[in-house]
């Protein structure tokens, strides 16, 4: 089997691929996501692909109304605000992501903790295809 | 453990200058600087030739990608006549000038100069707010600017991360907001030298000139609430909690400490810097607090052999409300969980134990991001020299000051302490 060099190409690829990746050290076990061509804890350089399954919790989120470019494109605005957040994965690492499926017109009802399973967002076309890692409440 | 650092030879500040901060659009950068280093000549009490500067370290972050030029190191150099001496640009997105002013500093400390100028520049204004913020997000961590985060976005996650641990609200963050405000409105040179206050009065007095119905706001706080004239961000973030888009620049003038009273009978001793380095959002364990600001904290207390409770005043990196809380906990002027609360009891106010961001802060003040950390030198210089006119400190024997400069969502950090003896 191919092995993908464990750089942020990989792990976009998996995404687009609708696996979220990450890579574990062999000789110390410590586990990244996204994946670090070397392991922090140990300094080792040898890694293993290894699948998320996808279900965490919500820490911390904002619900965004200024966002760049490419969300105004989506159709948000100051008026539809998106969310993004972090999120705790069961494995216990930790990941940036946008939040689907929550108003973002109403932060209040928005509560840390809640549980969230893993999607992915697939946009443009062609060359241009960006697959964009979201969570989802469950 | 860090170790104890220690520098071969001290240095000191004998000038400072600082353009007016806000957003023109007549103004460039290399106007703004010429400004600042005007401004920075007529400072130095006993005169000084620019002829003797021996090189030039600029911060800058974005003029790239906003105007489309970089390279300002001898763009500036050639503005203050200081060619063909070296000139070097430094970049720690918004903590680039305080980068400059620790290669200027270790430059100094070395014995290879005696006299070095520092500072900063930034023009941001000539682009939208939506430019703006992604140009702003080229100093994030690629994986936060893939998950949509803005700068904004950023601290109003951590926000929510703060609020839950601590039990802390938006009422707390107001606090911080007002306070800015009430500073900034003693500073000529500040972008928004208004209070809350004086904003609900502009706007009621206006609306009855229009014959419009008159906001019956009935103080700063019910004001804030009003989504109307405060609106969402980034939630939690509004409008009132975030530091404008500004334009501005400011500089330093940095000497071996042995040559500082050739300049002044009253230098400013650089005792203790510090610089730390961080991860971004995903990475870390904890989001409601810094490691990079520790980090430099702990570097410039050690060399200084100074304690929190040593610093008398501080200026730190309020580009959101929320920062500032959690800065005056990481610098160990408060504990973890409390700065919300010692902001609320008013220990951070002008005439607090603690005063923070007697300029007005970032928010108020303005934040040209590269010009920021050497222009919050300049405040700390005039309130340790007395300087600080209408918002002079009322602490007697007012001798320590320090500054807290922050770049990207964390990812630099760094710290100073200024002593004036």
């Amino acid at each position: 089997m191919e092995v993908r060099p464990f750089n942020d190409i990989s792990y976009e690829r998996f995404l687009s691929e609708e696996k979220l990746m990450g890579s574990r050290c062999w000789k110390c076990g410590a586990f990244f996501v996204p994946p670090r061509c070397i392991c922090i804890e140990c300094y080792g350089t040898e890694m293993e692909w290894v699948e998320i399954k996808g279900k965490g919790k919500l820490v911390a989120f904002t619900c965004i109304a200024i966002g760049p470019p490419s969300m105004i494109k989506e159709g948000y605005d100051r008026k539809h605000p998106y969310v993004s957040g972090v999120v705790e994965l069961e494995e216990g690492v930790r990941v940036v992501a946008r939040i689907e499926g929550i108003d973002g017109s109403k932060p209040e009802t928005i509560k840390i903790g809640i549980p969230l399973k893993v999607e992915f967002l697939h946009r443009g076309e062609g060359q241009d295809l960006t697959t964009f890692l979201a969570f989802r409440p469950l | 453990m860090q170790k104890q650092r220690k520098l071969k030879r001290g240095v000191a500040m004998v000038g400072v200058g600082m353009s007016k901060f806000g957003m023109f659009k007549d103004k460039d950068s290399k106007y703004l600087f010429a400004e600042a280093f005007n401004e920075m000549l007529s400072t130095v009490d006993k005169g000084v030739d620019p002829e003797d500067i021996d090189a030039l370290y600029l911060g800058n972050f974005t003029n790239d990608f906003f105007i489309h030029q970089g390279h300002w190191g001898p763009i500036i150099a050639d503005l203050i006549g200081l060619t063909p001496k070296p000139a070097t640009r430094t970049e720690g997105a918004c903590a680039s000038s305080a980068l400059a002013f620790r290669e200027g500093i270790f430059a100094i400390a070395s014995g290879f100069y005696d006299m070095v100028l520092v500072g900063g520049v930034e023009e941001m204004s000539k682009r939208s707010t939506e430019e703006v913020t992604q140009g702003l997000a080229m100093a994030a961590i690629p994986y936060e600017v893939k998950a949509a985060f803005t700068f904004p976005g950023v601290f109003g996650a951590t926000a929510t991360a703060y609020f839950a641990k601590y039990g802390a609200n938006r009422e707390h963050l107001m606090n911080v907001t007002i306070k800015s405000h009430n500073n900034a409105r003693l500073n000529p040179k500040a972008q928004f030298n208004v209070s809350i206050r004086d904003i609900m009065d502009q706007r009621i007095e206006r609306a009855k000139h229009k014959g419009e119905p008159v906001p019956a706001w009935r103080d700063e706080k019910e004001f804030l609430r009003d989504a109307g004239v405060n609106p969402v961000v980034a939630w939690p973030m509004h409008l009132y909690d975030c530091c404008p888009i500004s334009d501005g620049a400011s500089c330093v003038l940095l000497v071996a400490e042995e040559r500082a009273k050739n300049f002044t009978d009253t230098p400013l001793y650089v005792v203790g810097i510090g610089q730390g380095s961080g991860k971004g959002l995903h990475a870390k364990e904890d989001l409601t607090y810094f490691e990079a600001t520790r980090y430099a904290a702990q570097e410039a207390y050690g060399l200084s052999g100074l304690k929190p409770e040593d610093v008398q005043i501080a200026e730190v990196h309020d580009c959101f409300s929320i920062a500032e809380i959690i800065h005056i906990e990481d610098l160990g002027f408060f504990k973890p969980g409390e700065g919300y609360r010692a902001v609320e009891e008013g220990l951070t106010r002008l005439d607090g134990s603690k005063p923070i961001n007697t300029s007005g802060g970032l928010k108020c003040k303005g934040h040209p991001v590269g010009a920021t950390g050497t222009g919050q030198l300049v405040e700390i210089w005039k309130q340790l020299r007395g300087e600080a006119g209408e918002r002079q400190v009322p602490i007697k024997d007012l001798r320590i000051g320090a500054a807290h400069n922050l770049g990207g969502t964390g990812g630099t950090c760094t710290f100073t302490i200024l002593e004036r003896r």
